[in-house]
């Protein structure tokens, strides 16, 4: 017994200890997740609301991230009363008053993606878990935004999408706490294959490289289901690597395959690089089965095609949003824009500003930051005074529906901003589908 | 046979790139012992060489339009460039030709840079382990890439090809096939030619002149060369300094190519290593033949009809071949016996 009493107080006492650690190492966590008096995570308790935008900040689309930062701080100014209220002015919606949300000042924390599914997650981790972030916001990647998304859903916050253009955002990996304010690929393909056929005729053949991730992949699924269903052919699909840098030996199998069409399912640098090469290869200067060979790029953004010179020229291509539009929103965003910081903004700017602004107001209608109460006021919210016409956020899967801008490299640019041309607005009616098209499930919303 | 034939012009094309790396690698290690992951970095810095002599050729005078207002409401700019206003036509040409005459900009500039290198910070890395040497170099590229990216931002800067050299060649019809069959780019031809020349010239620089031959003795043997009274660590910091030109003209030429941008460098890195080790460690000649041989065998992994048999297979092609070969022969195609082996 002698022996047996040590060890009996050693294990009652070890028993004790780890329980003793065990609720030391929990309480910390209790306190932070403010999770006594909450009802739902990170829900603001001070004056203050903490939004966290979580854009690139390095990588190959810091530029576009610095842009997205530029706005959202622009929006948080507008929502709090200062600056000249850009397009808070605009807005059909009057319920923000220019004095913060629900009483409470907005303020913001960052992250860098680093267009990096990991790096994003594990940035808009800490911007929920440690810094208090009770939405959270921004990215340049369709992959980013639906890893960042399935987190924000786990975690119980509200997650306004930023630059993400696959329609698996808002389809296959929809979640009900995420939003989406920029179009897709689908909208793409029905808002482009008319002005492809009005221009290029329905008697193509097309050859696509494809950038090989979900984005990639979406985009060409969308252009080959519209320019098909009008009667172009495929020759071929190639998905490329991303950030391949030199395309050539995916650009010479094209001289010779009787295609007359290069589509280049490529954005931001690799559309830069695919775009310049192709040229180089002579492929806009080769007649092909009786027809001038032709180059489309569905996607356009205003940085990326100034990166590409004048090799965009006459080239094709959609835009969730473009500078020179002349309605009052988009005119006072530019000019608060502007003002600012010396040039005009971006459609990743646009979409980012507009994503602050939509999820303040919904806050502010709902009376609540809690993510099922701004939900419900997002879904089936109708809209105007935003830069593109009357906006529906569709309440079966939280995108928005508006108008498609179809665009085309300006031949004779004025500035060096003036890259692109507006040549077709397209209705909402023409780009909208069922919401059952792209599968996926919303799910429940999650409070936290 | 045309589909051939440009994959094999691809090839070539793209291993004159990472030859000219290799190269350069090669010389560093196989004189100074000295893993360097900087060597991308120089290649980088070569090309914005190319950057930085457009902006100049291209600066601006701005004078503001009161009359004609921003959509943001500030006065519109009108720009004209200096050195058209200065020279007229002459100064048109040389912004059109801004590239090949960054060469003479870069050949200095990488040559200070290198010896600057390798006096200011590889020299006290010499007796230190392979591992060390990498940390630091790795360090300094990614202090070098961070101060570019912070200068010029992240998004590639395009570099327009002379207006002469901006179309195809149909030299498809020099080898009797029909019009517009088999066409180059222009410029890449001229990178190809470019690539072939600065090799020979390097080869022949340590072939033929007796500084090339103290080198070439002095990677086979430094010690005795050090005891014949020649100061071996002045050469090698030269041959630091030509390896850096090397990457930095190769860099320049390759701009209108492929936009810089501050990661371009760490892009050829990767591969250019992995030629070294194909090629044999320290071998220069195994360098330029593994070179060459991955561009192609990268080329035509690329093909239609060989990625419809193994899918994937373009982008892992290179370290594929890389396993067999050391697996086949341990120190790579050319390798010499006791290099990296203590």
């Amino acid at each position: 017994m002698s022996n047996e009493t040590p060890t009996n107080n050693s294990r009652r006492n070890i028993l004790k200890g780890t329980v003793a650690i065990a609720a030391a190492s929990t309480m910390p966590l209790i306190f932070s997740n403010k999770a006594f008096a909450a009802n739902y995570t990170n829900e603001p308790t001070g004056s203050t609301v903490t939004f966290g935008f979580n854009v690139p900040q390095t990588g190959a689309y810091a530029d576009e991230g610095a842009d997205e930062l530029r706005a959202y701080k622009l929006a948080v100014q507008h929502i709090n009363g200062e600056g000249d209220g850009g397009m808070m002015n605009t807005f059909s919606s009057k319920a923000l008053k220019g004095n913060g949300v629900n009483g409470k000042k907005v303020v913001y924390v960052t992250g860098d993606t680093q267009t990096k599914s990991d790096a994003a997650r594990a940035s808009a981790k800490r911007m929920i878990e440690k810094d208090g972030a009770v939405m959270i916001t921004g990215g340049s990647s369709s992959g980013v935004a639906i890893a960042v998304q399935g987190l924000c859903q786990e975690a119980g916050v509200i997650f306004m999408a930023g630059l993400t253009h696959s329609n698996d955002t808002t389809g296959k990996d929809k979640k009900a706490n995420g939003f989406r304010h920029f179009f897709n690929t689908e909208m793409t393909g029905a808002a482009l294959a008319p002005v492809l056929k009005n221009n290029y005729g329905t008697d193509r053949v097309a050859y696509h490289l494809t950038a090989d991730y979900t984005w990639g992949h979406s985009q060409e699924g969308s252009i080959r289901k519209y320019t098909e269903s009008m009667g172009w052919k495929t020759a071929q699909a190639v998905p490329t690597p991303v950030g391949a840098g030199d395309f050539s030996q995916y650009i010479t199998p094209v001289l010779n395959s009787g295609a007359d069409v290069l589509v280049l399912n490529h954005y931001g640098k690799d559309m830069v690089n695919s775009l310049t090469q192709a040229i180089q290869f002579g492929l806009r200067d080769r007649q092909v089965n009786g027809k001038q060979f032709e180059i489309v790029v569905p996607l356009y953004s205003r940085l990326m095609a100034a990166g590409a010179g004048e090799n965009v020229k006459g080239i094709f291509g959609s835009t969730n949003w473009h500078w020179s539009l002349q309605d009052a929103g988009s005119k006072a965003f530019v000019k608060s824009f502007g003002k600012a910081y010396g040039f005009p903004p971006s459609q990743a700017a646009h979409t980012t500003y507009c994503q602050a602004i939509l999820y303040a107001d919904a806050c502010q209608r709902a009376g609540s930051f809690k993510p099922s109460a701004v939900g419900a006021a997002l879904e089936g919210f109708k809209f105007d005074g935003l830069g593109n016409g009357p906006t529906e956020y569709r309440a079966e899967d939280h995108q928005c529906f508006k108008d498609v801008l179809v665009v085309k490299g300006k031949e004779n640019p004025s500035s060096k901003f003036d890259v692109l041309e507006v040549v077709e607005v397209t209705p909402r009616a023409q780009v909208e589908y069922e919401a059952s098209m792209l599968g996926g499930n919303l799910g429940p919303y999650n409070n936290g | 046979m045309d589909a051939f034939i440009l994959q094999v012009l691809n090839g070539l094309d793209k291993g004159g790139a990472y030859a000219l790396i290799a190269l350069g690698l090669t010389l560093v290690f196989g004189t100074l012992g000295v893993v360097n992951f900087a060597h991308g970095a120089l290649f980088m810095l070569g090309a914005f060489c190319a950057v930085i002599v457009k902006k100049v050729l291209t600066l601006e005078r701005v004078e503001l339009d009161p009359t004609q207002l921003t959509a943001w409401g500030s006065p519109v700019e009108i720009r004209t460039h200096y050195i058209e206003e200065w020279f007229g036509d002459f100064g048109t040409l040389l912004i059109d030709f801004s590239v090949p005459a960054s060469i003479f900009l870069a050949i200095p500039i990488m040559l200070i840079l290198g010896i600057v290198m390798e006096r200011g910070l590889i020299r006290h890395f010499y007796k230190r382990p392979h591992a060390d040497q990498i940390l630091v170099t790795f360090g300094l590229a990614i202090v070098i890439q961070e101060i570019v990216k912070a200068q010029f931002g992240a998004n590639p800067i395009p570099q327009a090809t002379p207006e002469m050299f901006s179309g195809s060649a149909d030299i498809g019809v020099l080898m009797g096939f029909a019009q517009n069959t088999v066409v180059y780019p222009w410029w890449r031809i001229i990178y190809l030619i470019f690539a072939g020349v600065i090799l020979s010239s390097v080869f022949a620089f340590l072939q033929f002149t007796t500084f090339g031959m103290v080198v070439r003795a002095g990677m086979a043997d430094r010690e005795t060369v050090g005891l014949l009274g020649i100061d071996i660590d002045r050469k090698f910091t030269i041959v630091f300094g030509l390896a850096a030109v090397v990457a930095g003209v190769a860099g320049v030429m390759y701009t209108p190519i492929l936009a810089p941008d501050y990661h371009i460098g760490m892009d050829f890195l990767v591969l250019s290593f992995v030629v070294v080790v194909v090629g044999g460690m320290g071998s220069l000649g195994g360098a330029v033949a593994a070179g060459f041989l991955l561009g192609i065998l990268q080329s035509f992994a690329s093909m239609n009809e060989v990625k419809s048999l193994l899918p994937g297979i373009d982008q892992v092609i290179i370290y594929l071949i890389a396993v067999v070969v050391l697996l086949v022969r341990p120190r790579g195609l050319m390798g010499r016996k006791g290099v990296m082996e203590d």
